[in-house]
């Protein structure tokens, strides 16, 4: 084989060759860790990995529990809201933005730095302003608005909508930035001409600029949903899945039984029908995503 | 290219733009509460704390709150602070940020530009893995360190936060590349440039905005990340959110809620100065990339 | 820059050098507040002044459940700490996986057997082999009670349920909130805890959480039990779900409430609010458990680090078990020795009393894990009854229900 002969090989093989250590990497890491967490859904695990195959028995334990359904009720409320109010002001405050407004850039640190905190304290900040003792109510009720009330989070009906409150104000700033992107792409002479045409501010919206943010909103529900699916430290720091149970979230339980509850078997199976579930969900948007791109 | 320009062609009247500028300023308010709760009350001494008024300013004004949650805060056995430990994070989130990093603009550079028969699926299997829950990796990847020979290292915590990162930085790039000109390489690649010389010398220049959006991603997430820091680190490595959480989480004894809002705001500054710093090329870096098609 | 890099390096070099230095005992726990973390700092002084060196492996959280979590990942890695403290059945189910080491040797030195209460080695000493070494022994079944606001009102310690729904009442009509409680899965099993024992008494108290026996777990008197935490519910106040236990606490030291049902380990909060016992505060047993003791009781496993017991180890225990490392301790925490040998003189009225009451339950077998805190059955079967007990305290089952979910909840658990 000639030097240069070996060369032209490595030129076509050094592509994959880079890109193999991560692929790598994803096989074990991520794929093989969900084969295993798979296997351990059908074995006795308890304590620590066993490997004693006992069929489906962990799920059907799963699903007589009325705990595991709360958390996949909570999640189903939790989601839809989330993403939906996520979207709404995300979008909203990215079009106010996008009016040559002064301060934009202090405006807009203001609306992303929530994402640079960890929920460990803002829990505790959010949990206190929440609270009917001192918090909001307190407050508006010593500045002599006695008939204010306040209570979501002490009530097992309404403490879902403040975990949403405080995970809305964690993320939408940062949805906001990837609108503000969207916007700041889209080309003004087609505007300057649907402008001439006599268009309104609302129909250049809803006909041209809306339509026009598509990848946007995908990317945006992509790192919405990721994030409602891993939502646990600010479930524990804000109300610890109570009142009771009313805050429980699939990550939570799955967390609960594999380690704090010594049931790893029962843990790994609602693991898998998390991933199940995410898979659904995920897999055809995937799919419709990379067919449509040449 | 010119990024992110601020004249729309949209004109709006003055009454729309006072109602505008109302509704502006309120999201602000509302993002900006917490921070207050937390910076107003960390200046105060603690018994005007638990005596009510979170929202009240202090009347006696004192740094020793946040004196004390450097430097001579109870995180062990030791009153220590959480000074020692920010070196701790420091040494875990830079190289995991940067070799991530890496690893991303590499892959997204030959999932666009030397696509291969299986790119799409390949590309689809690492984009999936962002959504693996991290609860279900916790023992399997606590085996393979334990084998690697690498558990309860800095290098261990950095690698588990490469591989969990790979994802995103990989989505990134490759939706950034996607849009870049392919004719470039291909001219390079006639003037005979080889796969490392095309990448250094022609995507790498116009990549800082889609970096700079990697970067923070990376190092809010891994600067933020407790499961994997207090699960995988040893007493040697253990990085600042878990001295932070336990800080906050002491089991019994007086909660010193004033030391635990300054120590908040202490473990969150090198996140929020990168999102100060490094916030307008974030719309900029967003824009160029990840939210085109 | 480049300082700063040199910096770095010299620290990394530092900790490399300390991480291979022998003779350390790496400690994983959750004590991390002031005083525990000062009265723990007791020991690390102890084992140094023996040539002994103490890595600190702090992971506070969730009550030690974060800790677990992270022993698990350390066991698995085949990284494990040399001592972790622990708690009931978490040491047992850790000696039957094989991963401790056996300290038969120096308990025998020492005569563990004769000092410790038979009930608390059940969880010290699996199969024959001690494999962790206590530090104290709380209770559970206690009542704190804000000495002033009872007397102001008239009202008698109550030693019976009547004479406690009575108080109840008495506050209620004087606009004080009876009860101070925080709302969490925990809490309400810890009130459970004296709650079950005041009806059940300590037979079926045994045969319902220890044996998990259906047939009262599921009996009448459960309902019974059920009942009364249903009136505990009607007096406390409307802002208690999420409330953290010291917060309760504080509410009974301010005087805006009569009673909290908790640990000892309140003790420390009226403490440090400059409160005397006997004269501003008062503890009591639960109504109706005034011979019985629900304990629960920190220790630290020792792990086996390949075969034998180190050097280290055995001293670490040794030390832990000493009377004056014992004494001094339990006085910052609240709790008492694990040992009944240890003089109560440096302990308060409470403590005193603690340590009488643990003595003569050993004596009389009225000695009884807690369920709320992992003494009873193992964490499968007591986050099972957390699920059931928090569930009814937030209205969602009524008494009848509860009594049912519980028997199948434990039955999914078992």
């Amino acid at each position: 084989m000639s030097n240069a002969d070996f060369k032209t090989r490595l030129q076509n093989w050094l592509p994959k060759l880079v890109l193999s250590p991560s692929l790598l990497l994803m096989l074990v890491f991520v794929y093989g860790f969900i084969a295993f967490s798979v296997y351990l859904s059908f074995t006795d695990s308890r304590l620590l990995p066993s490997f004693g195959l006992v069929g489906w028995e962990n799920y059907s334990k799963l699903w007589r529990l009325s705990h595991w359904k709360i958390s996949l009720t909570n999640m189903g409320i939790f989601a839809f809201l989330y993403i939906g109010i996520c979207t709404f002001i995300g979008l909203g405050l990215a079009i106010f933005l996008d009016q040559k407004i002064r301060a934009e850039g202090m405006l807009r640190t203001i609306y992303l730095y929530p994402m640079a905190l960890s929920f460990i304290v803002t829990g505790t900040a959010w949990k206190w302003f929440l609270d009917p003792g001192i918090g909001l109510e307190n407050v508006l009720q010593s500045w002599g608005w006695s008939s204010f009330e306040f209570d979501w989070i002490k009530d097992r009906n309404y403490a879902i909508y403040t975990v949403v409150l405080a995970a809305v104000w964690q993320t939408s700033g940062f949805v906001m930035a990837m609108f503000l992107a969207g916007l700041r792409g889209i080309d003004n002479e087609i505007l300057k001409a649907a402008q001439m045409d006599g268009a309104s501010n609302w129909n250049l919206y809803r006909r041209i600029i809306i339509p026009q943010l598509r990848p946007a909103f995908l990317s945006a529900f992509v790192i919405l949903s990721h994030l409602a699916i891993k939502t646990f430290d600010l479930v524990i720091a804000l109300t610890g899945g109570g009142p009771g149970r009313a805050t429980e979230l699939p990550a939570t339980f799955m967390y609960s039984y594999t380690f704090s509850r010594n049931q790893m078997g029962i843990g790994a199976a609602s693991a898998t029908i998390m991933l199940m579930t995410i898979a659904a969900i995920m897999v055809p948007y995937l799919y419709a995503e990379l067919r449509e791109k040449k | 290219m010119s990024y992110a320009k601020q004249d729309t062609a949209i004109r709006t009247g003055r009454a729309v733009r006072i109602i505008i500028y109302l509704v502006l300023l309120l999201f602000a308010l509302f993002y900006l509460l917490p921070l207050y709760v937390m910076l107003v009350n960390s200046v105060k001494p603690l018994h005007e704390i638990t005596g009510g008024g979170m929202m009240n300013l202090p009347s006696g004004f004192t740094l020793e709150p946040w004196v004390k949650a450097w430097k001579s805060a109870q995180i062990g056995v030791e009153p220590t602070g959480l000074s020692p430990y920010f070196v701790n994070s420091i040494k875990m989130v830079v190289p995991a940020v940067v070799i991530s990093t890496i690893l991303g603009a590499l892959n997204g550079y030959v999932l666009t530009k030397w696509q291969f028969k299986y790119h799409k699926i390949v590309f689809g299997l690492m984009l999936f893995a962002c959504f693996i829950p991290f609860q279900i990796v916790l023992i399997p990847m606590a085996k393979m360190l334990g084998l690697l020979g690498i558990a309860g290292s800095t290098s261990g915590l950095a690698l588990v936060h490469i591989v969990y990162g790979l994802g995103f930085t990989t989505l990134y790039f490759r939706n950034y590349y996607a849009v870049f000109p392919t004719e470039l390489v291909r001219a390079a690649q006639i003037d005979g440039a080889g796969f490392f010389k095309i990448f250094w010398r022609i995507l790498l220049p116009s990549s800082g905005p889609i970096a700079v959006v990697s970067i923070i991603w990376q190092f809010t997430n891994i600067w933020n990340d407790f499961l994997f820091g207090a699960s995988f680190a040893d007493a040697n490595s253990q990085p600042m959110t878990v001295a932070l959480n336990n800080l906050v989480q002491a089991s019994h004894g007086v909660k010193e809620y004033n030391v635990h809002f300054a120590g908040a705001i202490l473990a969150a500054l090198p996140t929020l100065l990168v999102y100060v710093v490094a916030g307008r090329y974030f719309v900029r870096g967003l824009m160029a990339g990840s939210v085109k098609g | 820059m480049r300082r700063f890099l040199k910096t770095n390096m010299a620290i990394a070099l530092l900790m490399t050098a300390a991480s291979a230095q022998a003779e350390d005992v790496e400690v994983l726990h959750w004590w991390t507040s002031g005083g525990e973390a000062a009265a723990l700092n007791v020991l690390k002084e102890d084992l140094e002044s023996q040539g002994i060196g103490w890595t600190d492996m702090p992971v506070a959280g969730g009550g030690g459940e974060q800790a677990m979590t992270v022993l698990r990942a350390r066991v698995t890695a085949g990284n494990a700490p040399t001592a972790v403290q622990g708690l009931g059945f978490d040491i047992v189910d850790w000696a039957k996986q094989g991963a401790l080491a056996n300290l038969n040797e120096v308990a025998a030195k020492e005569g563990w057997d004769k000092v410790v209460p038979e009930a608390l080695q059940k969880f010290a000493k699996v199969d024959g082999r001690w494999v962790s070494a206590p530090v104290n022994v709380h209770s559970t079944n206690w009542v704190w009670a804000n000495k002033i606001v009872l007397d102001e009102n008239n009202i008698e310690v109550p030693t019976t349920w009547e004479e406690f729904t009575a108080a109840m009442d008495t506050l209620k009509a004087a606009g004080i909130t009876p009860i101070a409680h925080g709302g969490q899965p925990w809490q309400e099993a810890t009130v459970f805890d004296g709650v079950s024992m005041s009806v059940l008494g300590p037979d079926k108290y045994k045969a319902a959480f220890i044996d998990l026996d259906e047939s009262v777990l599921g009996g009448p008197e459960m309902k019974e039990a059920f009942d009364r935490m249903a009136v505990i519910r009607a007096n406390v106040d409307d802002n208690f779900s999420g409330r953290d236990w010291n917060l309760a606490t504080a509410m009974v030291i301010n005087g805006e409430a009569g009673f909290q049902m908790m640990g000892d380990w309140a003790k420390g909060e009226f403490l440090n609010a400059d409160k005397v016992p006997g004269e501003d505060f008062v503890c009591i047993r639960f109504p109706g458990t005034s011979e019985q003791v629900i304990f629960n009781a920190d220790q630290f496993m020792m792990f086996d680090q390949g075969g034998a017991v180190s050097k280290e180890q055995s001293a670490l225990a040794s030390a832990i078990l000493s009377p004056s490392f014992q004494s001094a301790f339990n006085v910052v925490k609240g709790s008492v020795p694990a040992r009944t040998d240890v003089s109560d003189e440096a302990f308060d009225k409470c403590g005193k009393k603690g340590i009488a009451d643990l003595a003569a339950a050993a004596e009389t077998g009225n000695l009884f894990g807690s369920t709320a805190h992992g003494h009873a059955n193992p964490a499968g079967v007591k986050n099972a009854i957390y699920d059931v007990v928090t569930a009814h305290f937030n209205g969602e089952y009524d008494s009848e229900t509860a009594v049912m979910e519980l028997v199948d909840a434990v039955s999914i658990a078992k």
